[in-house]
C-alpha cells in the first residue's frame, strides 16, 4: 500500500476506506484485508486501486458499492475505483492486527502459504495430508483439530473443529 | 490466422471450460451428499465462473480490435450457441452420481492446474495476470479432488465400485485436454499460448499416482472422443445451454 505523500485529503479517503467492513467478515476491514492496494490523484480526482480476493468472491461488488458511497460521503463525489488484478490478492498482505482480531472473532487467521507454482502437488495422499499445516483452535488455542471440509462459509475460509474443546470454527485459508 | 483473431478464440476456450462446469457444479445447490460438500462444490463452481468471467472481459476487448465492437460477458455467455462454444467435452457431461462429477473434476482439475502454470509464463501479460491469479484457486480445487478419489476408491466396496465405473466412463474425454486446436498453435510461437500436448506426461504422472493409491486401475482405453475445440459438441451441452440462457434469451439485456 502507497500511503506516502501529502496529497490534500489523502488521509481522509484512507480514513473513510478503513471504517468499511468486509461484506462476509465484518470483524475486519477492506484495508486490513489488504484488498485496497493504493490511494493515488489523478486529474483532480482520487483513485482507489482494489485487488480483489478469489476470482468468483460474490462480496467484491458490493465491496466496490461500499467504496463509492464512503467516497461520496467523505466530499469525493467524483472519484474512480479501478481493479488490479497482479499481484494477486494474498492473506500475506493481512495485517497483525486484523490477524488478532479474526482470531478474537472465532477465526483461526491464514497461516504460511504454499507456493502454487511448484510442479508437483504432492505424490500421494498421505504426504498430501501429512504436510498439511497446523491450525490452532481460536477458542482455547489446542493444536488438536481436524479440517471438517476445505471450503467453509465463505470462499476464503475451510471449516475445522476443535478436539479439545469440540468446539467447530472457521479457518481463513493462506492463500 | 490473424494473431488476435486467435487470441479472442484462445480466451474463448479457456472461459467457456470454466463457465460450462462451473454450471454443472452449480446444478449440486442444494443437492449434495452432505452440507459440507454442498458449501465445497459450489464454491469450486464460484471460484471457475469468476475465472470465466475474467477471460470473457478480456476476449471481448480483444474482439473490438477487430470487430466493430466487443462483446461483454454475458453476450458471450449468454448469447451464443452450442457449435459456437467451445469447451471441453469432459465438462459438459451430466453431473451422475458423486463418484462421477469427482472424478470429472479430478480429470479437469489436474490439467487445469498444468495449464495455469504453464500460462503464469504467457507472453501475454493479462493472460499471466488472471493465470496466476486463477492457479492459487485451481491447485486448491486439485488437492481437494484427489482427496476425494483417494477416499472413495480406497473406501468401501460400493464407493470404489462406483468410482472405477466413473473412472472408465469419463476417460475417453480425456484424450481431447491434450490436442492443441488451430487458435492455440497459432500463438504457441510468439508464447502467448501454451501447447497443451506437452501437459500430457505430467498430468499421467499425477493420475497414475493418485489412481495408485486409490486402488483404482487406469484404463487401458485407447479411442478418444474430440470436438469440443471446434464446436462439436456431446448431446449434453444443448440441454445445459438452454437451463444456463432461458432468462438472458428470454429477456435480452436483462440485468439484476
Amino acid at each position: 500500500m502507497n500511503r506516502a505523500g501529502a496529497m490534500p485529503g489523502e488521509a481522509a479517503i484512507w480514513r473513510a476506506l478503513q471504517a468499511i467492513p468486509d461484506p462476509e467478515i465484518p470483524i475486519v476491514s477492506i484495508v486490513d484485508l489488504g484488498i485496497v492496494r493504493d490511494v493515488a490523484w489523478q486529474a483532480g480526482e482520487p483513485v482507489v486501486t482494489v485487488t480483489p480476493t478469489y476470482s468468483g468472491c460474490p462480496a467484491t461488488a458490493v465491496i466496490m458499492a461500499d467504496i463509492g458511497r464512503a467516497l461520496c460521503a467523505a466530499g469525493f463525489a467524483k472519484h474512480r475505483v479501478e481493479i488490479r488484478l497482479a499481484p494477486a490478492w494474498t492473506t500475506d498482505w493481512i495485517g497483525a492486527d486484523a490477524r488478532q482480531r479474526l482470531s478474537e472473532f472465532g477465526i483461526a487467521p491464514p497461516g504460511v502459504r504454499a507456493d502454487p507454482t511448484r510442479q508437483v502437488i504432492a505424490i500421494t495422499g498421505l504426504r498430501r495430508r501429512a504436510a498439511r499445516e497446523v491450525v490452532a483452535c481460536p477458542r482455547c488455542g489446542s493444536e488438536r483439530t481436524a479440517e471438517l471440509s476445505r471450503f467453509g462459509s465463505t470462499p476464503c475460509k475451510a471449516q475445522y473443529r476443535c478436539e479439545d474443546c469440540l468446539e467447530p470454527f472457521d479457518y481463513f485459508k493462506p492463500h | 490466422m490473424h494473431v488476435e483473431r486467435a487470441r479472442f478464440d484462445y480466451l474463448l476456450r479457456l472461459a467457456d471450460s470454466d463457465l460450462i462446469l462451473a454450471q454443472r457444479l452449480g446444478e449440486w445447490i442444494g443437492h449434495g451428499p452432505v452440507l459440507e460438500e454442498d458449501i465445497a462444490l459450489t464454491n469450486v463452481g464460484l471460484d471457475l465462473l469468476g475465472q470465466a468471467r475474467l477471460w470473457f472481459a478480456y476476449a471481448g476487448e480483444v474482439e473490438a480490435r477487430f470487430e466493430a465492437t466487443g462483446r461483454d460477458e454475458d453476450a458471450l455467455a449468454f448469447g451464443r450457441d452450442g457449435g459456437a462454444f467451445h469447451n471441453l467435452l469432459l465438462v459438459e457431461q451430466p453431473n451422475g452420481n458423486y463418484a462421477d462429477t469427482m472424478v470429472r473434476q479430478y480429470y479437469f482439475d489436474v490439467w487445469h492446474r498444468l495449464l495455469l502454470v504453464a500460462l503464469v509464463g504467457s507472453s501475454d501479460a493479462r493472460i499471466a495476470e488472471i493465470a496466476a491469479k486463477a492457479l492459487k484457486e485451481v491447485t486448491y480445487h486439485a488437492e481437494r479432488s484427489a482427496d476425494w478419489v483417494v477416499r472413495l476408491g480406497d473406501g468401501t466396496d460400493l464407493s470404489h465400485g462406483k468410482m472405477q465405473a466413473a473412472i472408465d466412463a469419463l476417460w475417453m474425454y480425456t484424450g481431447e485436454l491434450f490436442v492443441p486446436d488451430a487458435a492455440a498453435l497459432a500463438l504457441v510461437q510468439q508464447g502467448i499460448a501454451c501447447d497443451v500436448s506437452t501437459l500430457l506426461p505430467a498430468w499421467r504422472d499425477e493420475i497414475d499416482a493418485i489412481l495408485a493409491e486409490a486402488t483404482l486401475d487406469v484404463p487401458n482405453t485407447p479411442s478418444m472422443y474430440k470436438g469440443g475445440g471446434s464446436g462439436v459438441h456431446t448431446e449434453h451441452l444443448g440441454h445445459l445451454l438452454a437451463t444456463m440462457q432461458s432468462m438472458q434469451r428470454t429477456y435480452p439485456g436483462a440485468q439484476w
